[in-house]
């Protein structure tokens, strides 16, 4: 109860001299808004740039020939990586760039992209309608195919494409389903590719090399443990000539990718932490000012009874009142902030719930710090002489 | 009202104050004995060494040389946690200037003391009020003290001072800022106390003020050179002595 009313008391003390208070406070409010969006937008862009990566597969392990002097990937190969452990899925990819398809008198340009079922899922391909590939397509060498949304836009405008044919080198195959929208990517654009099986592409295009594969593990540890066998396996196929392939998973490219931005992190964490430890010292400033101004009310306080501790408290509540409800008001100012450069400039920005909670408890911990010198001499005067001071 | 209860016994008191390489005696042995349910009156001119006397009764100050029993208790050697708890229980209060908390209504600084003391919430309200009551004071509880005047100011001090039912009332110049009909009220508030069986010690400087008690003791340079019945100087009041 006591110490109940000694929070009263605070409140009262810091309501009670509103300007200064706030002025006290816009030191912690800057300190705190800072840190909000600067850590929302290194947070934000780290957020981005792992969610690219990670659109493309986390476990996704990548294997490409390099080398044209030999020959590329056979069946067995595929079959063989199949059996390696920590793997779950394999697609070989066979891919020609710069393909004309035709649709009636439309012709476009695009990647032409031959696998199997399995392509889908690991590259995290959704069909927006109709089917994906299937296990029948491939036995069959079936003519048909999936196609990506700028398909849709050059060749099929305000049209159905499914159960529609296009024409490649030749071929017609019939349009099965078509792909949600990738966006674009450092890669260039998602939507850009027509997805035919691989059995009908060897046909069509003559050729029985396979120089890409896709690998899914079938977790994140598993993704390393696998990424170690394949290099075991392809060091061995090519004789321990390492220039011939590449062996690359998105995990160390995430790991980098994360580094990078921890950093960028860390250094606006820094700047922020400055502009705290600024506003820090001024509420220190400013109750070392109230405990002089405050002499009598100590003495009269002291006289009726108050122990060192009452009036350690006294001062200690009020400067980290003073600082949590500043850090409350940076933390509501530094969402604005950040939900305007989120929608004005389209940055990438992200509050976790963890770093405002960190900023309230960092900012109750500031006017704790701050607070303790002035309070520990406020609570050290001597009643006589505070009592005597005008 | 028990007559033979010593509540302050002083035994060779002194206090010397040490500025540098200068040392000050402002009390030299003083022995004083107040029993319990007298209206003492210390007066004596200014620098006489009356502040410091009731700086040393109220435990604000810590003696030099001598013996202090309060209620029975040593203060001699008490550090400064035990002597507010001292100060919170067994004293109460009264300044010239009445040092009431400008920021709290009249209400929360009656409370003050009890809160400090550690009484739950309900009952440091029901106290504070009915103490205020006594002192005529009951309308006016949600008041700041800058919207009072200084007799009900002075009037909440003394509410504030009875509040922790206190073994003594320390008033020092109680009416010095009073003009004399509310300072008149004022000694008229002490008195009632007094008969209300409060052991009353009244520093002032004004012999009119002081004639107010039933003892009147005398400090000067640091020594008490009289201590004496009001009887003798006035034909009023009773004392034993």
């Amino acid at each position: 109860m006591r110490r109940l009313m000694l929070f009263k008391m605070a409140f009262t003390s810091v309501a009670s001299n509103k300007i200064r208070t706030f002025l006290t406070m816009l030191g912690i409010i800057i300190g705190i808004s800072s840190v909000i969006t600067l850590v929302g937008l290194g947070e934000g862009t780290k957020k981005q740039v792992q969610e690219q990566i990670e659109s493309l597969g986390t476990n996704l392990i990548t294997v490409n020939i390099t080398s044209r002097r030999t020959k590329g990937l056979s069946d067995e190969d595929i079959e063989l990586i199949k059996t390696k452990p920590g793997i779950k899925n394999v697609a070989p990819l066979l891919n020609q760039n710069g393909i004309i398809v035709k649709s009636g008198t439309k012709t476009y340009s695009t990647t032409v992209e031959a696998s199997t079922p399995e392509y889908f899922g690991i590259r995290k391909l959704d069909v927006e309608s109709g089917r994906s590939l299937e296990k029948d397509d491939i036995e069959s060498r079936g003519t048909v195919a999936v196609i990506g949304q700028d398909i849709v836009t050059e060749l099929f405008p305000l049209q159905n494409p499914i159960g529609q044919s296009i024409n490649i080198q030749g071929v017609d195959f019939t349009i099965v389903g078509v792909l949600k929208s990738q966006g674009s990517s450092a890669g260039g654009s998602g939507d850009d590719r027509v997805i035919i099986p691989i059995t009908t592409a060897k046909r069509l295009f003559k050729t029985d090399e396979v120089r890409t594969i896709y690998i899914e593990g079938t977790s994140r540890e598993d993704t390393q443990l696998a990424r170690g066998y394949l290099e075991l396996y392809f060091n061995s196929r090519f004789k321990g000539d390492t220039s011939q392939y590449r062996v690359f998973d998105q995990t160390s490219l995430l790991e980098t990718a994360t580094k990078t931005t921890e950093s960028m992190t860390l250094m606006l964490m820094g700047i922020a932490a400055i502009s705290l430890l600024v506003g820090g010292i001024g509420i220190m400033n400013i109750m070392l000012v109230a405990v002089i101004e405050r002499t009598r009310e100590i003495g009269i306080r002291k006289a009726l009874g108050a122990k060192r501790r009452d009036i350690m408290i006294q001062f200690l509540i009020e400067s980290s009142t003073v600082s949590l409800i500043g850090g409350v008001l940076g933390v509501i100012l530094g969402y604005i902030l950040a939900s305007f450069l989120k929608s004005i400039l389209s940055m990438a920005v992200y509050i976790s719930f963890n770093v405002v909670l960190f900023a309230v408890v960092f900012s109750i911990f500031v006017g704790i710090f701050f607070g303790m010198y002035p309070a520990s001499r406020a609570s050290k005067l001597n009643p006589i002489d505070a009592l005597r001071y005008e | 009202m028990e007559r033979n209860e010593k509540v302050i016994v002083m035994k060779n008191v002194s206090k010397v104050y040490s500025t540098g390489k200068n040392q000050y005696r402002a009390l030299n042995g003083v022995n004083i004995e107040i029993e319990k349910g007298e209206f003492v009156a210390i007066v004596g001119p200014s620098g006489a060494g009356k502040s410091t006397l009731m700086n040393l009764i109220g435990c604000l100050d810590t003696l030099t040389e001598g013996e202090y029993y309060l209620d029975g208790i040593s203060i001699g050697n008490m550090k400064d946690n035990q002597l507010a708890d001292i100060r919170n229980r067994k004293i109460g209060f009264i300044f010239q200037t009445y040092n009431l908390i400008s920021k709290l209504n009249v209400l929360e600084n009656v409370e003050l003391p009890l809160i400090y003391m550690g009484v739950p919430f309900n009952e440091t309200r029901k106290r504070a009020i009915s103490a205020l009551k006594k002192l005529g004071l009951e309308s006016h509880l949600k008041h700041k003290p800058t919207e009072l005047s200084g007799g009900q100011m002075q009037r909440v001090a003394i509410a504030r001072a009875i509040v922790t039912n206190p073994e003594i009332i320390l008033a020092d110049e109680p009416t010095g800022a009073l003009d004399s009909k509310t300072g008149m009220e004022v000694l008229n508030i002490l008195k009632e106390l007094n008969k209300e069986g409060n052991t009353i010690v009244l520093i002032t400087h004004d012999m009119n003020i002081a004639s107010n008690a039933k003892r009147i003791v005398t400090v000067k340079d640091g020594v008490i050179v009289s201590d004496s019945c009001v009887e003798k100087l006035k034909e009023v009041g009773v004392c034993e002595d």
